[in-house]
């Protein structure tokens, strides 16, 4: 007799193929097995990449997701597999990227029994997830998995966990597939109110000091456009959030520099300067505006977000424009005059000449025998031209890398903003590469967070993805260690490290690998990584203890940013 | 900000998991959660969540968002006291005999308007609604003669103006139709 019925398992990989998915990471288990077998078959469709770790599979899927705008895709087994997604799903939570999630669970039978590989994924990933849900019947599959798609890309974005029970995965089903456009409970979209873009409008065209800070949110409406010709009518200089980087060209003339923690100082004395301040697309996470008791007191704020949540949490608005922040922004330019606000630009360029000699000169060129992670980063811009797509870990040369990359591109800036999640960079520099194949991808790590995920060096061997690699090495989880050495007297706890080599490591993955120690090797170095055509690693010897300033330090005000 | 009592009502889905979702909420802001009660509301397959909590108005305000950001969850809304009609309904077991032996009892039972809800040879149940203090002064007076068994209920309410849930769904209820 024959019929249309198809394994659970199989409608997964079909709902994927639906949703335009030719590419997942993710690793197989026995919970997962029915989903792999099919993965088997589709292998000409559906390209899928093994990585060496769950925890990899999520942060190659968020630089696939942060590269390319698409949905990143991860797929792992029940229990410890389902566990170790939980860090990337965590990360992709706080930095609103669109990812989803698979992971194969026990039985129907057998939940709730302890039985092995089972864990309650569903209760563990609920805080970190914008939605998750556990299929136990495969004719649930079709409509959850275009659920799961819808809601990890509409709004703002995030991550969605769909956990399957084996039973699910070998049941027969009549396929059929609906994406999703819709749900009752849930408005993606809040409908924008024109008279909050007049009162918006009327308060930027009266400004005599109006700064705008923009975030991830312009790059995930993808309002890049609308943003550049925002600042370019209204003459308004503009600062980035780490995570709004790269939205547009970072040699704008009218863009200032980054705000927060070890942002520029210009734009951070100066938010508690302006008179109005529109915020674009970003929440006033802590690192951004410090002591929120004295964070832009005096300004009237706007607040263009797309998240009622985010209104108010923080900072007091003055006006809210809640809607997609393309919509808004096309909205509010036609009410916007032009104006050049000559005299506040000046202001920002005084405080820039005093940051350039009490740290960027020092960083850029440096005056010590050790290398700085602050000239890597220009040599890289050297070689790069601001082409490429960096991706940077977390800590010292993260700042150091958000601080000083050049970027002529949107969406080129990848890092782990809200989480700070050591080991992200090596598996979403390649999620990153794979998505954007025809673009270079640099990856910047520590040696530290190099050491998280170092075993993606496997995945990078095996499918020949050729992301090139920079270690900064200062044998120091160098944050915390200059932390230590400001707050703490030097008390340099658990923050030295004994390395391995690290070229015999790269040279043990068949990946060309390089060291760098002196100064006038980097250059040539440089341009010999990003000439290469395959993979690349390039450790770099950095100075031991380099601290990145400016900072803000914990609990102090924008104002009281120090230089040194 | 000075801390108040905050009657929250939710209104979602009926699906699993999603009270761990909503309390997950509490929870990561360190909070306790004084009383909670899930019902159907006036609408099929719509539940409400009475949340009772102490914390001040700008957190309040926050957590409401967060709980109205979950895709399941339909509307939030919060309320101070004074915003709103509300009980609690609570149940105490007491001895058979007492009913004989203390007289004071039924006269107890008779001047806080409760309820004898069943009668058995060894044991008869009071039903008592109302507002928290009623129900202790209640339990105060019934102590002295021994409760063998007292159960309160999470607090119940609805707000005194209209909600703008209303609307809302009535809507849900034309497609359910």
């Amino acid at each position: 007799m024959g019929t249309n019925k198809i394994s659970g398992a199989e409608a997964v990989i079909r709902c994927l193929l639906e949703e335009g998915v030719d590419l997942v990471y993710g690793y197989p288990g026995g919970a997962i097995m029915p989903v792999y077998d099919e993965l088997y078959k589709f292998k000409d469709q559906l390209h899928h990449v093994l990585v060496r770790h769950e925890q990899g599979a999520t942060h190659a899927a968020q630089g696939f997701a942060r590269a390319t705008g698409k949905v990143g895709v991860a797929i792992a087994t029940s229990g410890p597999g389902a566990t170790n997604l939980v860090t990337g799903i965590a990360d992709a939570q706080i930095d609103s990227t669109p990812m989803v999630c698979i992971t194969g669970q026990v039985g129907k039978h057998l939940l709730g029994s302890d039985a092995f590989q089972e864990t309650d994924i569903i209760g563990i990933s609920t805080p970190v997830t914008k939605w998750n849900y556990q299929i136990t019947e495969a004719s649930e599959i079709p409509e959850i998995m275009a659920k799961a798609f819808f809601i990890a890309k509409s709004g703002r974005p995030g991550p969605v966990l769909i956990d399957i029970t084996k039973n699910a995965q070998f049941d027969k089903i009549e396929f059929s597939y609906k994406k999703c456009t819709s749900i009752r409970s849930y408005n993606p979209k809040p409908t924008l109110n024109l008279e909050k873009i007049k009162e918006a409008a009327k308060l930027i065209n009266t400004a005599k000091k109006p700064f705008i800070i923009f975030g991830q949110g312009v790059i995930l409406s993808e309002a890049e456009a609308e943003l550049k010709a925002l600042v370019e009518k209204s003459g308004i200089p503009a600062a980035w959030t780490i995570l709004g980087l790269s939205a547009i060209p970072t040699d704008h003339p009218l863009n200032v520099g980054m705000v927060g923690m070890h942002g520029n100082y210009g734009p951070n004395v100066l938010t508690n300067e302006c008179d109005v301040l529109i915020a674009l697309g970003m929440r006033f996470d802590d690192r951004v505006t410090g002591n929120l008791a004295t964070y832009a007191k005096q300004a009237k704020v706007i607040h263009l977000e797309i998240d009622p949540s985010e209104i108010d949490k923080n900072v007091k608005t003055t006006v809210a424009v809640l809607a997609d922040l393309k919509e808004s922004l096309t909205a509010l330019l036609p009410f916007i005059e032009s104006n050049t606000h000559e005299s506040w630009h000046n202001e920002f360029k005084a405080k820039y000449e005093i940051e350039l000699e009490a740290v960027i000169n020092d960083e850029l060129k440096p005056k010590k025998e050790g290398i700085s992670m602050g000239e890597t980063i220009e040599m890289i811009n050297k070689h790069s031209k601001g082409d490429a797509i960096m991706v940077s870990d977390v800590g010292q040369h993260q700042m150091f890398a958000c601080r000083y990359a050049k970027f002529n591109s949107t969406k080129s800036n990848v890092t782990s903003g809200g989480l700070g999640t050591m080991g992200f960079a090596l598996p979403a520099a390649i999620g990153a590469k794979m998505g954007m194949p025809e673009r270079e991808v640099v990856a910047i790590i520590g040696d530290g967070g190099f050491q998280m995920t170092i075993q993606e060096l496997g995945t990078i061997f095996q499918t020949k993805v050729p992301v090139k690699i920079v270690v900064l090495n200062n044998e120091f989880l160098g944050m915390v260690r200059q932390w230590q050495q400001l707050f703490f007297d030097k008390r340099y706890a658990s923050t030295e490290m004994i390395n391995p080599n690290f070229i015999a490591i790269a040279e043990g993955y068949y990946i060309k690998a390089k060291k760098v120690t002196k100064r006038e090797d980097l250059d040539a170095a440089v341009a010999e990584m990003m000439a290469s055509k395959e993979s690349y690693f390039l450790e770099v010897m950095v100075e031991k203890e380099n601290n990145v300033f400016p900072m803000i330090p914990t609990g102090a005000s924008v104002s009281d940013i120090r230089l040194c | 900000m000075e801390n108040k009592t905050f009657t929250i009502s939710v209104y979602s889905e009926n699906n699993v998991g999603l009270l761990n979702r909503i309390s997950g909420i509490f929870l990561k802001r360190h909070i306790n959660i004084l009383s909670l009660n899930v019902s159907e509301s006036e609408i099929e397959n719509v539940s409400r969540f009475i949340i009772v909590v102490d914390t001040t108005e700008k957190w309040v305000h926050n957590i409401v968002g967060q709980i109205e950001k979950q895709i399941e969850v339909i509307k939030a809304f919060y309320h101070i006291d004074e915003e709103t009609i509300f009980l609690e309904n609570a149940l105490f077991k007491i001895e058979s005999t007492l009913l004989f032996d203390e007289k004071q009892i039924q006269n107890i039972i008779k001047e806080s308007h409760s309820q004898i809800v069943t009668v058995a040879r060894d044991f008869f149940v009071i039903s008592k609604s109302g507002q928290r203090a009623e129900i202790e002064s209640l339990y105060e007076k019934l102590k002295p003669f021994g409760i063998m068994q007292f159960v309160r209920s999470g607090r119940i309410s609805v707000s005194k103006a209209k909600m703008e849930i209303s609307t809302l769904l009535e809507e849900l209820k034309q497609e359910a139709v």
